[in-house]
């Protein structure tokens, strides 16, 4: 059984409640912070966590904090990213929905930490009754002394509120979030500057995701030394991973980041297998923008090793044959599912949320959807298949911001790993359309390496 | 008159006090949702120049942001909205299913609000729940592991509710 950090009190009764998360321990972090120890003293022990930032690039936390900018007499920021909109992934409304006074702990420590007196969670729109959830543990926290003027006697203020943003997946990424709680549309700021050096109102800012911020409790609690030996390598400590597609036994699950991908899809601690007795036929391990693998490559390395749940093996073989562990969310497709289909419907998400600053990616996710959708519905050409891995490219790395590359790398990723798929769409167009092309030969390796 | 009651007034008030004094126009976002709802859940232009003079805004800046976000509707939409989710994790476990099923129950193609204005149904990009697909967003709620079993419950809900309010 691996070891929970995070969602180990989840499903104790009325968790949601300040005096039961309180009796179970809560907020011994902010205590042993903000009495016993300074705010570099903090981000110290975050950065010897090796904590990874958990919305999807995977950036040392306590490195990013200490890229904060500190002038005098400017007001600094921590703002937490609770915009979880990248298709896959919905890990952090089960954490916010079920455990709400653990982000509250985690935003008081790490505000302490960057020295921020005004925090914000910036919350998708969508997930409106999460937002009462944590106003109400903001609330009780507010009330039994965790948040306001003087803390514990320490002299620290801090205030804690939520925004909900309203239907944008682009708001996730940092710049865009800042630009949308300033109350604009939400299009990425062009970097340098940095948000550690002029972020929210031009102050500097710190912008984490929400798991992020709730794995500084048990950082602070046990010691970012005792944190850093969970885990493998650079992948430290547990990681919530959010399974959907055709399993078992879809759902949020924190793992150590040891386990094979085998064991996390077939266990029945976790997944339990794929649904209905099917084959499994590919898999987006880390949300809709990593490359999608086929089974043989998802459970072994091209090399023949093992591939397991963490940040390095999940990428090994760098996109020729891995992936990436991106945000955790896990997209299971078994043999019945249409690669093509599938990719086309991440080619409308993505055209659909292109913020449409940038013509590469504006103009570019429009076309990678008509073209797909041409190719699935039977009417598409060979040359089509070229043009698409011609325009991904195009996109790729010529944006502002990681849009760009977001809509590019699954295109990629399916013509390269399922071509032939791609191919029985036209040569076979009239069949395309009522079925699918099954399982054919991807058990075949060598197939991965086109 | 278009204007807040209020108790409204005030909720505006304490959005503002939320962030430093004269930056105002982070209060954008939060007053239009509370717009919406106040003001017969889509924002035509003079509610939207409402809000620009609460907050001291240019009306443009207030259109520019309402026509970015998809959570704001920019004409009339039915009293219950149904907002299913059709990205990949919901299409590979059916969504399309009961996308047809909703429409063909209500009359309706997505985009489209029945004639007694009742309901409307959208289709909309991931929502943030792929375990439990396939799945829809009702108001503040989201409806999940949808069914036809499911959405035929939840459509005589609504009209029963509907009915209730109007006797």
């Amino acid at each position: 059984m691996a070891r929970k950090l995070l969602l180990e009190k989840a499903h104790v009764e009325n968790i949601r409640s300040y005096e039961v998360y309180r009796r179970e321990g809560g907020y011994r972090s902010v205590e042993k912070a903000l009495k016993t120890l300074s705010p570099d003293a903090v981000t110290e022990e975050v950065k010897k966590s090796g904590l990874r930032g958990r919305g999807g690039a995977g950036f040392p936390t306590g490195m990013k904090w200490s890229f904060l900018a500190k002038p005098e007499g400017i007001p600094r920021y921590l703002v937490v990213n609770a915009d979880e909109s990248e298709p896959g992934t919905f890990k952090d409304r089960y954490l916010m929905e079920f455990i709400p006074h653990l982000l509250i702990e985690g935003m008081i420590v790490s505000s302490f930490a960057l020295g921020s007196n005004r925090s914000f969670i910036y919350i998708r729109g969508e997930y409106w009754w999460i937002v009462d959830i944590l106003e109400q543990a903001i609330q009780e926290a507010r009330n039994n002394g965790w948040l306001g003027k003087n803390i514990l006697g320490t002299g620290f203020d801090c205030d804690i509120y939520v925004q909900r943003g309203a239907g944008a997946y682009i708001c996730g990424e940092e710049t865009a979030l800042i630009e949308s709680l300033e109350g604009k549309r939400g299009n990425p700021r062009i970097k340098p500057p940095f948000p550690a050096v002029k972020g929210l109102w031009d102050c500097p800012t710190v912008v984490n995701n929400v798991e992020t911020i709730a794995a500084v409790v048990p950082i602070i609690n046990e010691g970012g030394e005792e944190y850093a030996k969970i885990g493998v390598g650079k992948s430290t400590g547990t990681k919530l991973i959010s399974a959907c597609g055709n399993l078992n036994k879809p759902g949020v699950f924190e793992i150590d980041m040891t386990i094979s991908v085998e064991e996390f899809i077939y266990s029945d601690e976790y997944c339990g297998g794929i649904a209905n007795g099917k084959r499994l036929k590919a898999c987006i391990p880390g949300g809709s923008s990593v490359p999608i693998l086929p089974a043989n490559l998802l459970l072994k390395t091209a090399k023949g090793e093992t591939r397991y749940m963490n940040y390095e093996s999940l990428s090994d073989g760098g996109f020729a044959t891995g992936s990436m562990m991106g945000s955790g969310g896990f997209i299971v497709l078994d043999e019945d599912q249409c690669v093509v289909k599938h990719t086309y419907t991440l080619a409308r998400f993505y055209r659909h949320e292109s913020c449409g600053q940038c013509s590469p990616c504006r103009e570019g996710t429009g076309w990678m959807e008509k073209l797909l959708l041409r190719l699935e519905k039977g009417q598409g050409k060979m040359s089509d298949i070229d043009l698409l891995w011609d325009i991904q490219r195009k996109i790729e790395g010529n944006t502002i911001c990681p849009l760009g590359d977001a809509a590019a790398w699954p295109v990629a990723a399916a013509i390269r790993h399922f071509r032939d798929e791609f191919e029985w769409h036209v040569t076979n167009a009239s069949e395309a359309i009522t079925k699918n092309y099954g399982l054919a030969h991807y058990a075949d390796p060598l197939l991965a390496t086109a | 008159m278009i204007q807040f009651s209020e108790s409204k007034q005030k909720e505006v008030e304490q959005i503002v006090a939320r962030y430093p004094a004269g930056k105002q126009k982070s209060a954008l976002i939060p007053v239009l949702h509370l717009a919406q709802q106040e003001f017969g859940g889509w924002l035509d232009v003079p509610v939207m120049d409402y809000v620009a003079s609460l907050l001291q805004l240019k009306p443009i800046e207030v259109y520019e942001v309402a026509t970015f976000y998809s959570m704001f509707n920019l004409k009339p939409v039915g009293k219950y909205m149904f907002e299913v989710c059709q990205t990949g994790p919901c299409m590979v476990s059916g969504c399309d299913d009961i996308i047809a099923y909703i429409g063909e129950k209500l009359g309706i193609k997505p985009g489209e609000t029945t004639s007694d204005g009742l309901f409307t149904l959208k289709t909309v990009e991931c929502l943030g729940a792929c375990g439990y697909a396939p799945m829809m967003q009702m108001g503040k709620y989201y409806k999940e592991h949808l069914t036809r079993e499911k959405v035929d419950q939840i459509i005589e809900e609504c009209r029963r509710e509907a009915a209730r309010i109007n006797n």
